[in-house]
């Protein structure tokens, strides 16, 4: 596992965790057909928390996280995002969508538009915002970003790292108070991994509320309050970066570390 | 690492590159690689040399001995047979001469020709805009507005009811517009269930009121009057017309997690596509006529096409199934992710590049459709294929005609088809440089 590490130090006077609760997941329970994938997940996320939720392939990271903006249905227990339980009430799901970004582990841009309609489209036809309006938006994200030049042009013709970040910035455009990343790096070449990394830093130390699933540990380290580790549809452990990496408690997540930081 | 620095003996600069020995140049080379690449390949050529050589001389002095001025088909083999020696063969265009008019119009009065070379031009106005974005997109309002505009002109008659279909479709209009703040679904509904009632029960006494007060009417002209290329492009375009919207409705159904609705659009789907078109046309011209109220007089025309485009709307389903199965499941996480309902995610996400995809399956569908319309000859409508030739070999002097309407249809419908399918390489083309 590579470990870029982080020139710059990282700012951490705006990462404040408040008292309010952003997520809230108590019992729930999801099965794939006679699969039990999600156990009894409890969890509960506070606003401008920073957690990495990290664990072996096929423990449910993934399904865990899309449950929350309900791209998975859970079956039993209760999910509350922002004050809005999920339930098949379609209204509350668009409501929880419209709060919540989620960048995609392969970017998911969508390839007939252009980079700055990809940003403007969700703003312009879910917000109603006034297409110039929605326009200033996305050019002040892409800014952020670092790719404001590429706007007029086609997701097929930037390079994976760039579409990454248009993908985080077209998020950002709809002003979500949570961000969901499903393995944000694992499609990129390792120099495209550390922009990308970095743009998620900065959205860290601006106090968003992040719940991110990665491999990259070292991200983790810098920038999380929180690692959770799943393992068979159960989180097993969770504790700050520092114990966590220094001070596992289970053997299951020993045996991760191990494997993972290569020791 | 070695610098570059250049030795007394090595040579700083290319040399121009040499010309192609003769046998890897200009014709010979491509003669060589692409007709003459192999024995089997050099056999292949010379066969079908031969194939086109014989079919060249079997056709040409047919059309050299083309005859254009007589009166008569008897007259026309007569002067052949003065020009180029008894038993030569030769086309008589001459028919075509005398009754060109009858190939494009059918017996519509020859006073209203000017009507539909109007809803012609106007069908080319229309699509303009539809076909090539670069157009200013205020001729999408023409476009809209077009449909019924010639619907008038074509069969003429008071304009009263054609405005009241305009407005039930304005009515909706209205409704999907101001609903759509409170409720999508109940937007979807009023837009479909309001101009229907208004059509139902509103428009008969406001059509007599009105048509009383402003008759605006021009002279009526009957279904039966129809024929040749204006019955084959106004059954044509019409289905065209109608069956793209059907077909999406009916490929989105079919993908449909809602029971009823899936189940429905693969019965009608399969039904439609497992029974002849001949069929559907055969329940056109009869059947409807139990199935409906005694007394209503629903023109042939417009069930032909309403048959015909429901046989071409259940091809272009599956054309568009192939299309939104091709799509990664990404995209629709994509849009639910951003909090797009699933009509927007459709229309402007979805359908967009499952359409892109499908221009070639969609285009062939609407050129087999449009070929297929000389199928209503078997409803007693007369088709520029068998209908009106039948129709003029039935006078006494063209009695025996046989090739010439075959060459003469079959070259329009070449070129009208042919038109259809470069503008769909050229759509797909476009449509990759942009989103490349
Ligand atoms: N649509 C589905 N139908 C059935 N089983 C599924 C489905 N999606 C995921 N699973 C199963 O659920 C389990 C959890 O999948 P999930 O994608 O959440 O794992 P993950 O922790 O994200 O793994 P990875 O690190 O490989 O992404 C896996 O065993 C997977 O095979
Ligand atoms: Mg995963």
């Amino acid at each position: 596992m590579t470990e870029p590490h982080f020139e710059r130090d990282i700012d951490r006077s705006h990462m404040q965790v408040s008292d309010e609760v952003a997520i809230q997941i108590e019992n729930m329970n999801k099965w794939y057909g006679q699969f039990h994938v999600l156990r009894d997940i409890n969890l509960t996320v506070n606003q401008g928390e920073r957690i990495v939720i990290a664990g072996p392939s096929g423990s449910g990271k993934s399904t865990m996280i899309r449950c929350i903006n309900r791209l998975e249905e859970h079956q039993s227990g209760r999910i509350i995002v922002d004050g809005t339980e999920l339930t098949s009430d379609l209204k509350n799901i668009d409501k929880v969508r419209s709060e919540v970004g989620m960048v995609f582990q392969h970017f998911n841009l969508f390839p007939h538009l252009t980079i700055l309609e990809n940003c403007t489209l969700a703003p312009i036809w879910v917000r109603k915002i006034p297409k110039k309006e929605a326009e200033e938006t996305a050019m002040y994200f892409l800014e952020k970003v670092k790719i404001p030049d590429q706007a007029l042009k086609y997701p097929g013709q930037l390079s994976g790292g760039q579409q990454q970040r248009v993908a985080i910035a077209r998020s950002l455009c709809m002003k979500p108070r949570i961000m969901l990343f499903d393995e944000p790096t694992s499609a990129l070449d390792p120099e495209m991994i550390k922009e990308v990394l970095d743009t998620m830093i900065e959205l860290a130390e601006e106090g968003m509320t992040m719940l991110c699933v990665t491999h990259e540990m070292g991200f983790a380290q810098a920038v999380a309050n929180r690692v959770i580790f799943m393992d068979q549809g159960q989180i097993v452990e969770q504790n700050n970066p520092h114990d966590f990496f220094n001070n596992p408690q289970s053997e299951r997540t020993k045996l991760f570390l191990s494997q993972i930081l290569g020791h | 690492m070695s610098t570059s620095q250049t030795a007394a003996f090595v040579r700083k600069d290319m040399l121009p590159p040499q010309d192609p020995p003769t046998s890897q140049a200009g014709l010979v080379k491509w003669l060589r690689e692409n007709l003459f690449a192999s024995w089997f390949n050099a056999i292949l050529t010379l066969s079908s040399v031969f194939v086109i050589y014989l079919l060249v001389t079997h056709f040409y002095p047919w059309f050299r001995h083309s005859v254009w001025n007589a009166n008569s088909l008897a007259e026309c083999r007569t002067i052949i047979a003065a020009n180029w020696g008894e038993g030569a063969s030769g086309a008589c265009w001459a028919m075509l001469r005398e009754r060109w008019h009858q190939f494009i119009f059918g017996f519509y009065p020859p006073e209203l020709y000017w009507r539909p070379i109007a809803v012609f031009l106007g069908l080319l106005l229309a699509v303009a805009p539809v076909l090539f974005t670069q157009l200013p997109r205020q001729m999408l309002l023409f476009s809209l507005a077009y449909p019924l505009l010639a619907i008038w002109l074509l069969w003429g008659g008071s304009a009263w009811p054609v405005i009241m279909i305009a407005a039930g479709f304005g009515i909706g209009f209205l409704a999907l517009r101001f609903l759509d703040e409170v409720s999508s679904i109940l937007a979807i509904v009023a837009a479909i269930v309001a101009p229907i009632l208004f059509w139902l029960f509103a428009v008969g006494p406001l059509d007599d009121v009105l048509s009383k007060a402003i008759p605006l009417a021009i002279e009526p002209v009957a279904s039966d009057r129809f024929g040749g290329f204006l019955l084959a492009i106004t059954i044509g375009a019409g289905g065209i017309a109608l069956s793209l919207p059907l077909g999406i409705i009916l490929a989105l159904g079919r993908q449909s997690n809602m029971f009823l609705i899936k189940s429905c659009s693969v019965m009608f789907i399969e039904f439609i596509r497992g029974v002849p078109l001949i069929t559907l046309l055969f329940v056109a011209s009869l059947l409807l006529n139990y199935f409906l109220p005694p007394g209503t007089n629903f023109d042939i025309i417009l069930r032909v096409m309403i048959l015909v485009t429901m046989f071409a709307a259940a091809y272009i389903a599956e054309v568009i199934r192939g299309g939104l199965a091709a799509l990664p499941r990404g995209q629709y996480e994509a849009a639910d992710a951003l909090g797009l309902d699933y009509w927007k995610a459709q229309r402007l996400i979805i359908l967009p590049q499952a359409l892109k995809i499908s221009i070639p399956g969609i285009v062939s569908t609407f050129i087999g459709m449009f070929k297929d319309t000389t199928l209503v000859t078997f409803v007693g409508l007369f088709d520029p294929l068998k209908g009106i030739p039948d129709f003029i070999r039935a006078d006494f002097n063209w009695k025996g005609i046989y090739w010439e309407p075959f060459v003469f249809v079959g070259a329009i419908f070449f070129i009208l088809n042919f038109s259809m399918s470069r503008y769909a390489m050229y759509l797909e083309r476009k449509l990759k440089r942009d989103h490349r």
